[in-house]
């Protein structure tokens, strides 16, 4: 017959096509807390907040001519990647440390006084003026995980890196603790019905599969998610940056003794982690619902999903973040009212049975 | 890896019960002040549809009646949907003296606020739950419901869309009190239309970020109509990936049955368009409304009032005429007395014009279908609906004798 326990075949692959769409996404923000945590030893908290600040940086792109609140908030955001840029040049400049951080200071805080100036300051008048039409969804995908990448790497340097002496749970705290700061204010400032961001017009529509209609945009989720996950994989596991991160992680002193900034590649690995929950953001922008609430729900799944796969493990996440998506899909099948639950069971099984996840190392 | 494993869950766990720690603000004051406290949801994906813009209208309402002998003091707090939480700090704001519990969105914690109101003897006026069991199984002699409910909703959408032909139905319904009151309600007012229902599928709430396999799933039990029992951001997500997968064009409607003018802000009218909604308020109704509007918006510039929020104004206008007229310690002394005088009061206001409340704490005003307007339609910032049907008062809601409640009976 076409029907597995009541269900028709072609629905089953519907909802199997479905789970791993979510699962995609679970891969991609997994990954990023799996290198953040594999590299660092940090429990990356404030994911879920950048995840969100992604699809944000999407939303305020688009409309940097039309709402007042974009062209403010992009440009309180871009603060980060400015100071780092100034940083940098100060530091050609063998500018000594004190005066670089007075310097630092001194530019945010001016930075940020002139975004509450009437009409958001300078710097939102202009992106207004050159953009008036916004910037289109390809842009966001480039610039968001720059921006936000670029907040990673500040958040590292100003406080992350006082922690590392201290016990893990501090940066798990104060990441946990700078997520909520992040998500009060978007919440404060866009409220929480969230806001409209269209799927481009390049990827509407959808293809007819027979089994089901399955919208372009989705599929290019998918592939979207695969690139970015074998890439990652690929960079870590077969090149000689890789070689040096994760010798880095094992004996830093060692790896530093051969010549090799460790605290900058501990810094640059941070931000690439964020990068890549932007980067999930902005793909999730089209089809979920931008508000600040959106990191939240989708944070716990995957922090599961890193506990299940073996905390560290990059090919675990990956596998574990596809593999879990297919099951909460069937579970909205079989079970509706459970598949909020079920990946949490399935962690309480994996944890007494393989403490260690599927794929760590014990 | 140096981290252990307890560890690291240990303090999972404690974070996530210390996002729990409710805000609370502490009622304090003379025995000549009246205190009304509004317990809302401040952080989570009901904040625009209730939240901040409910305490800005309760403020509102205050300042309007001003000094009459006795002050107003508006407090607030955040129950995070929590039916465990709403009723805690509904029972410590009770023993610190506030008399009254306003708003209360979200169905399972305004059940849990109705039995704390009740036993304590203070008073809740309901605006922001949409739950009918607050005026039938589970009424309460303390309770007022102000705005709107689940019936209401299913007889203005429900009838309308199976009178358009919609006559096959399929739910997609959040899991818990608000989804199943909503979708029971609806699913009675489809049967007795000679409508059928194919099936439904309940989503775990909070917690559901997508909803296309249940879509999809709606999508093969060929329903004419997907009804969507849920609201806020649910809705919304539910509403744009029903465009994505292209429902809508093969004819599939959407009945969002409960949705709100800030829902239709966050979804954009280009997506939002065409859906239908009931309101028993809506800003641009009247110069009252419109007045009304303008004086509230100008204390939440980035949030228009839907009808949850006026009602919170209308809700505490009403009380605070009661109060004067029965003495502010008759009022503070017992609850139940002073909602009895509010029944027994014709309410009047900017925002709703002419009501009453019933003998079971239902109040009883019209009720209106509107669509979503067309971009290009909308001629202004916040300009989403035009009216389609008027509902008048004695019909908008469930009569009296069907509800069961027991102060009826009696």
């Amino acid at each position: 017959m076409d029907e597995i326990f009541g269900i028709p075949i072609p629905l089953l692959f519907g909802q199997l096509l479905l789970g791993l769409i979510n699962g995609a996404f679970y891969a991609m923000l997994s990954l990023g807390l799996a290198i953040i945590f594999g590299l660092l030893n940090i429990i990356n908290f404030t994911h879920g907040a950048q995840f969100m600040m992604g699809a944000f940086v999407a939303w305020m792109l688009l409309s940097l001519g039309s709402a007042d609140a974009a062209r403010i908030g992009l440009a309180l955001l871009l603060l980060p990647l400015v100071v780092l840029l100034l940083d940098w040049l100060w530091l050609k400049l063998r500018l000594a440390q004190p005066i670089r951080l007075g310097l630092g200071v001194f530019v945010s805080a001016a930075w940020i006084a002139a975004c509450f100036l009437e009409n958001g300051g300078p710097v939102a008048r202009a992106l207004g003026a050159m953009f008036p039409n916004g910037l289109s969804y390809w842009w966001a995908l480039l610039i968001g995980p720059i921006v936000v990448g670029a907040s990673g790497v500040l958040l590292e340097r100003l406080m992350i890196a006082q922690l590392y002496k201290l016990d893990h749970l501090y940066g798990l705290l104060l990441t946990f603790g700078v997520g909520l700061i992040i998500e009060g204010i978007f919440r404060n400032e866009f409220g929480s019905s969230g806001l409209p961001y269209r799927i481009p017009p390049e990827l509407s529509g959808a293809w007819d599969l027979g089994f089901m209609f399955m919208p372009v945009y989705r599929g290019w989720v998918v592939l979207a998610a695969l690139i970015l996950c074998l890439a990652t994989w690929l960079v870590i596991e077969k090149t000689r940056l890789g070689a040096y991160l994760r010798a880095a992680t094992e004996r830093a002193e060692l790896v530093q003794a051969f010549g090799i900034n460790v605290p900058l590649m501990i810094t640059l690995t941070y931000g690439a982690g964020v990068a890549l929950a932007a980067v999930g953001g902005v793909l999730a922008a089209p089809i979920y619902s931008v508000n600040p609430q959106m990191g939240v729900n989708l944070i716990i799944v995957v922090f599961a999903v890193v506990v299940i796969g073996g905390m560290g493990s990059i090919l675990g996440s990956i596998l574990v973040g596809f593999g879990l998506g297919v099951v909460e899909g069937l579970t909205k099948v079989f079970w509706p009212e459970a598949s909020a639950t079920v990946i949490f069971v399935i962690m309480a099984i994996v944890l007494l049975t393989r403490p260690a996840g599927l794929f760590g190392r014990a | 890896m140096e981290l252990s494993r307890r560890a690291w869950l240990g303090t999972a766990a404690v974070t996530t019960l210390s996002t729990a720690l409710p805000r609370l603000t502490r009622a304090q004051g003379a025995a000549n002040t009246v205190r009304i406290g509004v317990l809302t949801d401040m952080s989570g994906m009901y904040r625009d549809n209730t939240g901040p813009t409910a305490v800005a209208c309760a403020r509102q309402a205050a300042a309007e009646f001003g000094n009459r002998g006795f002050t107003v003091e508006v407090i607030e707090a955040d129950h995070q949907n929590r039916p465990d939480v709403g009723a805690n700090l509904a029972r410590q704001w009770f023993d610190q003296g506030v008399d009254v519990v306003l708003d209360v969105p979200t169905s399972s914690v305004a059940l849990a606020v109705n039995q704390v109101a009740r036993e304590k003897n203070k008073v809740m006026l309901n605006s922001g739950a949409a739950t009918s069991d607050l005026t039938g199984a589970q009424c309460s002699p303390n309770t007022i419901h102000w705005t709107y409910d689940t019936w209401m909703l299913a007889r203005s959408n429900g009838g309308a869309t199976v009178r358009a032909g919609g006559d096959t139905w399929f739910f997609i319904t959040a899991d818990y009190a608000f989804g199943h009151a909503l979708e029971r309600d609806t699913m009675n007012f489809v049967r007795q239309a000679g409508g059928r229902v194919l099936g439904n599928v309940r989503t775990p709430f909070p917690g559901t970020t997508d909803f296309s396999s249940f879509l999809v799933q709606a999508q093969a039990s060929r329903a004419k109509v997907i009804g969507l029992a849920n609201a806020g951001a649910d809705t919304q997500t539910c509403v744009k990936q029903a465009a994505e997968f292209g429902l809508t064009r093969r004819g599939i409607r959407l009945a969002s049955l409960l949705l709100f003018i800030n829902d239709v802000h966050g979804l954009g009218l280009q997506t939002a368009q065409g859906l239908t909604c009931t309101e028993t308020f809506y800003w641009d109704m009247n110069d009252q409304t419109r007045a009304f509007t303008r004086r509230i918006v100008a204390r939440t510039p980035n949030n228009y009032p839907n009808m949850i929020h006026a009602g919170c104004y209308s809700a505490t206008l009403h009380y605070l005429k009661a109060v004067a007229e029965m003495g502010v310690p008759a009022a503070k002394a017992s609850g139940m007395e002073a909602v009895n005088r509010m029944k027994a009061m014709p309410t009047e206001d900017d925002a709703f014009g002419r009501g009453s409340v019933r003998a079971d704490g239902r109040r009883i005003i019209p009720s209106f279908l509107f669509e979503v307007k067309a971009p290009a339609e909308s001629r202004g910032p916040w300009d989403y609906l035009k009216l389609e049907q008027t509902t008048p008062a004695e019909e908008a809601f469930r009569p009296m004798a069907e509800g069961g409640c027991a102060l009826v009976r009696s």
